[in-house]
């Protein structure tokens, strides 16, 4: 056996060990215990939305109305219950976006309205004549007009939700059990709100979210400090608490992207992969056992070893996976044999030469690195191109296969190399596999 | 030995007889582009009671979406391509199919692209696709520069991929017309891929017959390269049947999300294997010596 190779045996054997346990259905490390799936695998929704920055105020910066949309996004989805949601800014040369990925969401009209909605909700009071009636438009509706009030520096004040306190919720009426969202003013809110409810005694104040009428009740005393919103479903009414809460977007979006899939289509769609996962490696298996004999057997050995430790590492980083991230593994397997054939080849061609088994094998190794270090460089390129790609689409499924694809070829290169090499020089250090026959050499 | 430089004509012809009807479909009906490209709603409806195609073409021909492509899409599921609906939109279609058909509807799966996020897809494929180009060409100028002659090397490398290419692109323009096959990012994705994994066969072949050069294993070119290709002919087969045989279950088992990327993939790798083999070596040759065969002298090398 070739000095070294013994410490370089217990080092694959431990790390293969290792690896094993990790991807264990609940073992793992850093809290990582399961793999973690991507949309198209689980179910959910993928979203994007077009940031309309030429409605923002001119006195906030681009930088400022993209953050608090993102970050009232964010609120409004996890205060919705959704698990591991993802919110994220894309700035480029189209626009502004804020990507939104909602998975397991069951309800997703409910998520389009709670999180794409502007929610900025407001107080009206009616407009009458001269002589107090109420002044219709053309459809005969009355015509309302936003509620202002001194505030406490005196300045004059439009009543909206923005003094409102983010505690706003949903309560039950104890006589019809109808939902309504109770909210409560701020300090400012609540000079506005005494004075509005004061000259508006008897009278109907209408309360309006994005300029759509929700309800219209009669003042019945001066309120200062809290209230209800009442005429809305139960639905409704936890969505407009949630987005009274996480504060009524600056600027409007565009929803410019959709994908959902179903969670039965995702969970189908993952046994189908694998079920073509394994049959498609049990296939190479057999063909390198066929072909290549001993040398197809031991490739097999590291072929096992490369599928384990690639597993661990999507745990361990962990990589999400997505139907085409399980394709590019395994292409990656398919294509993982490459360095094994090679070094197989010349093994043949250097046992015809006549060498002995153990300088074959050397040489074989020696002869095909550069071979298998050339041919993987292509596949990283088209890798990174396609990485980058991924990202500015952001498109989880180009990215998800880029990302497999690339962590499989590269290592499989140690796999092909190391591992092999390794094992091939322990068993026939150990007197396996003597006559060339096994390697795949015709008797001369 | 198998004499591959020799049949080399019969090889051009064959890939000729793929490539010219391929480009001519190329050019008469191009690409179908997929909603990532063109824009729209594409959605797969599940139904709890059997529908039928024509059923649902009728009704949305009533709602008025006449334009529609309906196509079942198995386990009597169907794949719905329309015009951008917004979400409104969608729940009301959904709504009427429903009372129309007289059945409970699923969507089980949905994707809508506005038309600026597609014109951005539109834009950075085709920087993608540059760049990619770009490194390739650093990549084949690199891994060529032992060569002797690297620029003729690199050229003849680069007519065997574009060969490849060719053949992925027009095989999916004829499917689009026959069988209503899309393009969408996923089979950009396969295209680059089989990019990689196709100079990475010819720059395997290339290196054999380098290494014979080296060696001096004849003085006629055409020997030395068909012996490096038939050195490289073991490890191009088996390498490329390996990843087929992976790529194929994944074509015939894996769900419909991934299958431009796997036929893509499919059909690139068999093409590169084929023109790794058949092609690459053999455009050296014929820049060497011309198009007519040689005489059959030295079939084994001397």
């Amino acid at each position: 056996m070739k000095r070294g190779n013994t410490p370089l045996l217990i080092f694959i054997l431990v790390l293969f060990g290792f690896c094993l346990w990790v991807i264990w259905p609940g073992n793992g490390i850093f809290g990582r215990n399961e793999f973690t799936l991507g949309l198209d695998l689980k179910g959910g929704s993928h979203l994007v939305y077009q940031i309309d920055l030429s409605k923002k105020d001119p006195a906030q910066s681009d930088a400022d109305v993209i953050d608090g949309v993102k970050s009232k996004i964010e609120r409004r989805v996890n205060a919705y219950g959704v698990t591991e949601p993802i919110v994220q800014s894309i700035t480029n040369e189209r626009g502004s976006f804020v990507l939104v990925q909602l998975p397991g969401v069951k309800d997703i009209d409910q998520a389009l309205k709670l999180i794409g909605q502007t929610a900025e909700l407001d107080f009206e009071e009616r407009v009458v004549d001269s002589s107090g009636n109420p002044v219709l438009d053309e459809n005969g509706n009355q015509e309302w007009v936003i509620a202002k009030a001194k505030g406490s520096d005196g300045q004059e004040r439009e009543l909206t939700g923005k003094y409102l306190k983010p505690n706003a919720q949903v309560v039950l009426t104890s006589q019809t059990n109808e939902p309504e969202v109770a909210f409560e003013w701020n300090s400012e809110g609540a000079v506005l709100f005494e004075q509005i409810t004061q000259r508006n005694l008897q009278k109907p104040l209408g309360i309006f979210l994005d300029n759509q009428l929700i309800s219209a009740p009669t003042v019945q005393a001066v309120i200062k400090d809290k209230g209800v919103i009442t005429g809305l479903n139960l639905e409704e009414a936890r969505t407009l608490a949630i987005q009274l809460n996480s504060g009524s977007l600056d600027v409007p979006l565009t929803l410019v992207e959709r994908r959902d899939i179903g969670a039965t289509m995702g969970e189908d769609s993952l046994k189908k992969s694998l079920m073509a996962g394994i049959i498609g490696s049990a296939m190479v298996v057999l063909f390198m056992i066929a072909y290549y004999r001993f040398s197809g057997f031991v490739a097999c050995l590291a072929l096992v070893v490369f599928v384990v430790l690639n597993l661990a590492v999507f745990k361990l980083i962990p990589v999400v996976l997505t139907l085409p991230g399980i394709a590019g593994f395994l292409v990656s397997v398919g294509m993982g044999v490459d360095g094994n054939v090679l070094v197989a080849e010349r093994l043949k061609e250097e046992l015809r030469r006549g060498r002995t088994l153990g300088a074959a094998i050397e040489e074989g190794f020696r002869q095909s690195w550069s071979a298998i270090l050339d041919a993987n460089v292509t596949v990283f390129i088209a890798c990174a191109v396609l990485y980058w790609l991924g990202n500015t689409f952001g498109n989880f499924l180009v990215l998800g296969f880029a990302t497999t694809l690339f962590i499989g070829t590269a290592l499989s290169m140690f796999t092909q190399v190391v591992v092999t090499r390794t094992f091939l020089r322990t068993l026939v250090g150990l007197g396996v596999a003597k006559s060339p026959g096994a390697y795949g050499v015709a008797k001369q | 030995m198998i004499d591959l430089v020799g049949k080399r004509n019969w090889f051009f012809l064959i890939s000729a007889i793929v490539i010219i009807p391929g480009i001519i479909s190329l050019a008469v009906f191009g690409l179908k582009p997929g909603v990532d490209f063109s824009s729209g709603t594409a959605m797969t409806l599940s139904f709890d009671k059997g529908v039928e195609l024509s059923q649902l073409r009728q009704e949305l021909t009533d709602l008025g979406y006449d334009k529609a492509v309906v196509q079942p899409a198995g386990e009597g599921d169907f794949f719905v391509r329309l015009p951008e609906l917004s979400s409104e939109q969608t729940t009301n279609l959904k709504d009427s199919l429903q009372t129309g058909l007289d059945t409970n509807i699923t969507i089980s799966s949905l994707y809508s692209v506005s038309p600026i996020v597609a014109a951005g897809t539109v834009r950075n494929t085709f920087i993608a696709v540059v760049v990619a180009a770009i490194g390739i060409l650093l990549y084949i100028s690199w891994a060529f520069r032992k060569m002797p002659k690297p620029i003729r090397w690199g050229t003849c490398a680069i007519i065997a991929l574009l060969h490849d290419l060719v053949v992925v692109i027009a095989v999916f323009s004829i499917l689009g017309w026959v069988a209503g096959v899309e393009v969408d990012a996923l089979f950009v994705t396969g295209v680059l891929a089989v990019v990689g994994v196709s100079v990475n066969n010819i720059v395997v072949v290339f290196d054999r017959i380098r290494e014979n050069m080296k060696r001096g294993v004849s003085r006629d070119f055409e020997v030395v390269a068909n012996y490096g290709i038939i050195e490289s002919l073991g490890r191009s087969l088996n390498t490329g049947l390996a990843t087929l045989f992976v790529i194929v279950a994944l074509y015939l088992l894996g769900g419909a999300t991934t299958h431009t990327l796997v036929l893509a993939l499919m059909i690139g790798i068999a093409t590169g294997i084929y023109s790794s083999l058949c092609i690459a070596g053999q455009l050296l040759v014929v820049w060497e010596k011309g198009l007519s065969p040689r005489k059959k002298v030295a079939t084994s090398p001397a």
